[in-house]
């Protein structure tokens, strides 16, 4: 195990590429609290997000696991480039002639998103236990601790994603075209629950109920966005008659589709690795 | 003696087109193979399927005793194959630093390997800065970190100019010195015909010969003559027991051998039949004469 991470982190380190994106992906995560800065204006009211709440334990976890998970995409292009890269300059052949097996080979690329996916996790958990305690009102620790089911969703969505990303760069070979090909299937989730939802199955949750088997959907469909369950979005909804009875929560169901697709990718990327002759 | 590797009826095909027919040999410790073919006869098919990076179709291989799985067979095997692959942002001691962990091997090694191919200088350098020849010559390096029972040589000298050969064979020549077995895969004649003991000819995948370079076909060789009477000459050939064909070309009689006869024999019979000759040579033919002898004969059949 720490053998094939070690080969990994040889690879990645002398990376320039891959460096750069992997530091801008975690200084981004500490600019969210950056967010507690913002100020505006609207007429006389002066608004401050920071007092918004969006700090305040355990409503934390949930929003910057949220916010934090947008910024997955950094650390996509590094997978799917350390997937394909060893296609175009054919190290995966020497790697192999050298002696890896292909399981080992996988394994070392699994490993490595699941470290990715850890050390974001946890980077994410020291961010937002200090802006916590910075602006939270209150920081009991049975509220602290309360909700964090939020960072094991957030670690599931990313390793989900990653594991995506890596079945990409090997199906396609090209990072670019991989990258490509993400956009592409993220159209065509859309395209298919708008066709299931206004067309085929008008009026019911039946489209809801199909599209969550769907990776991408899966995964999104882990943390609900935060932004609606702010007191002010709230107040200012029930003012306009609309009430927002929406499901926040982890589901264990939803953690375990997207647990399956990512055996299913890492099953497919070897798969795919032990059919092809290279 | 001890077997390295050992094919039976390897075969591969691509859909319609059988790369790999059947083939079946066998390496022994401490002899230099070359196995030789022209373009596209599935050599590197065959090093690809030994080597884990093609799949094969039918038949089986066997590394050593056969009690190893291919990839900790490979551990002990050091190979390139036709292009060097490294990755191009890594120095060449960060490459082959990453090669010694994928083997398992102390990366002590590095500076001697380095040291053997003539890259010292150069070693802190990127792989993308280096030339062809640079590269192959660091891709030997790589291949000799494990200090490896069986050195696999696919093409080294593609590619490269006459000087760049030239290196490549010093240092394949003195690794072969140092008692490694080696095999080269080659479509160059006179790259085996230098550097190998044993000799495997291949052609659209199908084996046309295995054994010691020098027993390739089963001939006595020849003899070119010359005598101011070459008719006489011819004559006296035809009437020699030993003597089957005779070509005329060019003022030269060739006369094969069907069986073995030293240049005095031969020398002293016309001398005691009265015709002295101007020019006597015995030769045995060139690989490259052998080979095309050998793959004609195939082809015709």
């Amino acid at each position: 195990m720490l053998r094939l991470l070690n080969i990994e982190y040889l690879k990645l380190r002398y990376s320039r590429s891959a460096r750069i994106l992997i530091i801008t992906y975690f200084i981004l995560i500490t600019f969210i609290a950056l967010i507690a800065s913002i100020e505006f204006n609207i007429g006389q009211i002066e608004f401050r997000v920071a007092d918004q709440g969006i700090f305040n334990f355990p409503y934390i976890w949930h929003f910057n696991s949220y916010i934090a998970a947008l910024l997955k995409l950094f650390l996509a292009i590094v997978i799917v480039s350390m997937m394909s890269n060893e296609y175009s300059n054919r190290t995966i052949k020497q790697n192999l002639i050298d002696g890896m097996s292909k399981k080992e080979f996988i394994l070392s690329k699994f490993i490595t998103v699941l470290v990715f996916a850890g050390i974001s996790t946890l980077f994410l958990f020291i961010v937002s236990l200090i802006l916590g305690y910075s602006f939270s009102d209150f920081t009991e620790f049975s509220i602290v601790t309360s909700d964090l089911e939020y960072l094991l969703a957030y670690f599931v969505k990313l390793t989900g994603f990653f594991a995506f990303c890596m079945f990409l760069g090997i199906l396609v070979k090209r990072s670019a075209f991989a990258l490509g090909f993400l956009v592409v299937w993220y159209i065509f989730e859309n395209i298919l629950h708008a066709i299931l939802k206004f067309k085929i199955f008008k009026g019911t949750d039946t489209a809801s109920d199909i599209m969550q088997f769907f990776p991408l959907q899966a995964i999104s469909n882990l943390i609900v966005e935060p932004f609606s369950r702010l007191n002010a979005v709230q107040a200012a909804a029930t003012q306009i008659g609309e009430a927002l009875d929406k499901d926040y929560g982890i589901h264990w169901y939803q953690l375990l589709i997207v647990i399956a697709w990512i055996a299913i990718f890492v099953y497919l990327s070897l798969a795919l690795l032990k059919k092809r002759d290279l | 003696m001890e077997t390295i590797l050992s094919l039976n009826n390897l075969t591969k095909r691509f859909g319609k087109l059988t790369a790999v027919d059947d083939l079946s040999f066998s390496i022994e410790k401490g002899n230099v193979y070359g196995i030789l073919g022209p373009n596209g006869s599935g050599k590197s098919t065959t090093l690809g399927m030994v080597l884990n990076v093609v799949n094969k179709t039918s038949g089986e291989f066997r590394w050593f005793d056969g009690g190893l799985s291919t990839h900790e067979a490979l551990k002990k095997v050091g190979a390139i194959i036709e292009h060097p692959n490294f990755y191009p942002y890594m120095t060449a001691v960060q490459n082959l630093a990453l090669v010694c962990k994928i083997k398992g091997t102390d990366e002590k090694k590095i500076h001697e390997k380095l040291e053997i191919v003539g890259l010292l200088d150069r070693k802190d350098s990127k792989f993308s800065t280096f030339s062809l020849g640079m590269k192959q010559r660091l891709a030997i390096a790589s291949a000799l970190l494990n200090d490896p029972e069986i050195l696999i040589l696919d093409e080294p000298t593609n590619g490269l100019d006459p000087q760049g050969i030239h290196q490549i064979r010093v240092i394949i020549r003195n690794i072969a010195a140092g008692g490694t077995t080696i095999l080269l895969a080659s479509h160059l004649l006179d790259e085996v015909e230098k550097v190998c003991s044993h000799v495997v000819i291949i052609r659209k995948g199908k084996k046309l010969y295995s054994g010691p370079v020098d027993e390739i076909v089963s001939s006595h060789g020849f003899f070119e003559v010359k005598a101011p009477d070459m008719e006489k000459l011819q004559r006296l050939l035809k009437d020699h027991p030993k003597i089957g064909k005779i070509n005329f070309t060019e003022g030269l009689i060739t006369a094969f051998l069907t069986e073995p006869m030293n240049a005095e024999e031969i020398n002293s019979y016309l001398f005691e039949k009265g015709l002295s000759l101007s020019y006597l040579i015995k030769r045995k033919e060139s690989l490259e004469e052998q080979f095309l002898q050998l793959t004609n004969q195939i082809s015709q059949n």
